[in-house]
């Protein structure tokens, strides 16, 4: 008869002592295990998250956390906007030109290369514009880029697949400028079908409809990230939304445009990143003190703004047609975006852009995985520590659970390991047999707490998943999960050393009757 | 015959509850040959089962030399005291000490589990169905009669194979007609496996079969009239 059968018999022997000492282990080790699993679930959904595919966003100044928020998970409220013409700035000149002659605008702005575009060396810079919601979800105006260039999944490498319809195109003949895609979720808790018209409300989800609706022409297949939830709308057709034009002032490219202009020259003249400095900043400021003189264009556009969404003050730019042919776009100085999306061709290249945006007066330039990373930290980091320890705490009331049961069933248990030790066994062996007891209620105790948390995991997987794309199933451990059983087993031969002791030092003559 | 057994000036005392020695065993000389059964009388309170348990090295006498198998198991360790006592010693206890979370075939294998002969779990069954419970295998000791309880200590000490077979009282728990088999089977089993019989007995008639009768009385120069009284 092995020794772990014999433990076992002795488990058996005190059936109702054993499971509940056994039980209490379970629970606490299944709020360990639980905890672990809820934080491996966040950082995931974190890290997914983060997966963007792009690893800059640009937007007005500001907090750059904020920036983030809104540009990456669609949150909190975007900051202000910014113009055109700094979205242009990551253009080379043949698009830039393309822009001025399709859009309207200053012919001066096609004349050159824009400011940040050599830092793109084959990457992207997608617009996004923010303001209005569909139900409680996000409508983002963007360009078809979007789903073309942006990738995601754990590498990165996954493109946006459509379970219905197609990505929407910059101009189709039914729906003009107004097509939408929308994520998974948006399509699944809004009930719309694929050609359904939606019209999104501005300002925030309970403020008035736009008139102008979108056809949902596509929906996307369930990513796991932020995109699940929000209604993609073409950046053209937003612009065209009543509200969405920002109001033209007289001549607002003369000025703002040709000091930009020197900017960038000052810039492209000096390679030398401090020379940059020096000469960067003086026109640009000098840029600012000329905007708000003549009513400038960049900087004092979304004062009126209550949302911080695109401008929204003056709804008497277009006149809203019936006839979809007859639509015109926006010129570049009615249009602003609320964020761009960079990805550099070359990673290399990242942080000098950065340096360089950041050093303008207009833009900010984020990395968001280092925004999230620094949210994990601060909020996420310490809460879920907390709760580690709360949960570490029980697992060591547990473990104090199995020495009290054990310590306790000892006065029964003299006479036993004197029979034992009358029969030949050694003191060694019924130490172990009492070590191996302990290590028996430790092992049952986190199986049944794992399956028990796991069991949890599982019914509510289908809400994880909703709310935050991740998927769990019965046998997703996190990483440190696997250190629980060790961690018991120590725990409970902590637990098992004083009772084992005990069973050491019982003496044979004494405890046998006769 | 060489002795199997040699005790020589052996001394034992125990503190009392209110203190002081009380001298219970001091015997000069007394031997047990190999394969020899031998059968000891004694007055209740004599040192019987104390003698026993010096033998079997569960207690430690105050001075005095006890051989077997020419080891002097004074001089063992507690760790090879233990070990011999696996491999030497079967030993059926006047109260039969069966552990009550085992049943009745796992207590007769608990009784090999700590020698070298483990896990020859068909010698536990036929141990069991020698003493003639081969329906009972599955029983705890409460569910077991006194006598049947007796008969699985008798298995369970005879499990490890031992050289020296130290059984105290083991048919004062049943009828006579049954203690004349039980003793039977002791015996012969003894004498199949060439085990020495040491058996602690109130019955003359029991003790009457065997060769030797021992009365522990005449060996042991303590006088319990006197010392009791
Ligand atoms: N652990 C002990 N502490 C103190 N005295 C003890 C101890 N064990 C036995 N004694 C005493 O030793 C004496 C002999 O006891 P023992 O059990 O050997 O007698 P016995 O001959 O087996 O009697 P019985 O026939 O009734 O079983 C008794 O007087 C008893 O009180
Ligand atoms: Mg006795």
């Amino acid at each position: 008869m092995s020794l772990i059968h014999i433990a076992w018999r002795n488990f058996c022997h005190r059936a109702l002592s054993s499971f509940l000492t056994t039980f209490s282990l379970a629970l606490g080790v299944g709020l360990v295990v639980l905890v672990l699993s809820i934080y491996g679930v966040i950082s995931e959904a974190f890290t997914r998250n983060a997966s963007v595919g792009y690893n800059l966003v640009v937007g007005p100044k500001g907090s750059p956390l904020q920036l983030t928020l809104n540009s990456v998970f669609y949150l909190s409220q975007p900051i202000e906007n910014l113009p055109y013409t700094e979205y242009m700035e990551f253009l080379p000149q043949d698009e830039r030109a393309s822009m001025v002659s399709r859009f309207g605008g200053d012919p001066k702005l096609a004349e050159r290369d824009g400011r940040y575009a050599p830092y793109i060396a084959g990457g992207f810079a997608i617009p996004l514009a923010l303001g209005d919601y569909f139900g409680e979800f996000r409508v983002v105006g963007t360009t078809p880029d979007f789903f073309t260039k942006l990738k995601h999944g754990p590498n990165v490498d996954e493109d946006f697949t459509f379970s219905q319809g197609r990505a929407f195109s910059n101009f189709s003949r039914e729906s003009s400028y107004f097509e939408a895609v929308l994520g998974a979720r948006v399509a699944k808790e809004m009930n719309v079908v694929l050609g359904e018209k939606f019209y999104p409300t501005h300002g925030d989800p309970s403020g008035q409809g736009h008139e102008q609706g979108f056809t949902i022409v596509g929906i996307l297949d369930p990513t796991g990230t932020p995109n699940d939830r929000a209604a993609f709308v073409n950046l053209e057709g937003f612009y065209l939304m009543e509200g969405h034009a920002k109001p033209i002032e007289r001549d607002p490219e003369e000025n703002g445009e040709d000091l930009l202009d020197e900017a960038v020259n000052a810039e492209e003249s000096n390679e030398e990143q401090s020379d940059t400095d020096a000469q960067n900043d003086s026109p640009t400021a000098d840029a600012i003190a000329t905007g708000s003189k003549s009513n400038g264009v960049p900087l004092v556009q979304n004062e009126a703004e209550n949302s911080g969404s695109v401008a929204d003050s003056t709804p008497d730019t277009i006149e809203s047609q019936s006839s979809v042919e007859e639509h015109r776009v926006l010129s570049i100085p009615e249009r602003e975006v609320t964020s761009i999306l960079i990805r550099n061709g070359n990673i290399m290249f990242a942080p000098g852009m950065q340096n360089a945006i950041n050093e303008g007066i207009r833009a900010q330039a984020a990395a968001p995985i280092g925004e999230i990373n620094k949210l994990m930290n601060l909020v996420v980091g310490p809460l879920l520590t907390a709760l580690l320890a709360i949960t570490g705490i029980t697992c060591a009331v547990a473990a104090v659970g199995i020495l009290v049961s054990i310590y306790n069933s000892m006065n029964d248990r003299r006479r036993d390991i004197a029979i034992m030790r009358a029969l030949g066994a050694r003191r060694t062996t019924v130490t172990s047999i009492i070590i191996f007891e302990s290590f028996q209620v430790a092992l049952i105790g986190t199986i049944a707490g794992w399956l028990l948390a796991h069991t949890a995991i599982v019914l509510y997987s289908g809400k994880i998943e909703d709310q935050t794309g991740v998927q769990v199933g019965f046998f997703t451990t996190s990483n440190y999960e696997i250190l629980v059983l060790p961690l018991v087993l120590g725990l409970a031969l902590i637990a098992a050393l004083l009772p084992a002791w005990a069973a050491y030092r019982t003496d044979v003559g004494s405890n046998l009757s006769a | 015959m060489t002795a199997l057994v040699n005790i020589h000036d052996l001394k034992k005392s125990f503190t009392q509850p209110e203190g002081g020695k009380l001298l219970v065993l001091d015997i000069s000389e007394f031997q047990i040959a190999k394969g020899e059964q031998v059968a000891m009388i004694g007055q209740s309170g004599g040192g019987k089962t104390t003698l026993l348990h010096l033998i079997a090295g569960l207690l430690s006498p105050d001075q005095g030399s006890i051989q077997i198998d020419g080891i002097e198991t004074n001089g063992l360790s507690e760790e090879g005291r233990d070990r011999f006592r696996a491999e030497t010693i079967g030993y059926v206890f006047q109260t039969f000490n069966l552990l009550p979370a085992f049943t009745a075939i796992e207590n007769v294998r608990l009784g090999m589990a700590f020698g070298s002969g483990k896990h020859q779990h068909a010698r536990a069954g036929d141990l069991l169905a020698r003493v003639g419970l081969q329906d009972r295998f599955n029983y705890r000791p409460g569910q077991l009669s006194v006598g049947q309880q007796q008969r699985v200590a008798i298995a369970r000490s005879l499990a490890g194979r031992p050289k020296l077979l130290l059984a105290d009282e083991p048919t004062a728990n049943v009828d006579p007609s049954s203690a004349d088999s039980v003793l039977e089977l002791i015996r012969d089993t003894c004498h199949e496996e060439e085990v020495s019989l040491l058996t602690v007995t109130h019955d003359m008639q029991i003790a009457s079969r065997f060769d030797r009768i021992e009365k522990l009385d005449e060996i042991n120069q303590v006088d319990h009239t006197t010392a009791s009284s």
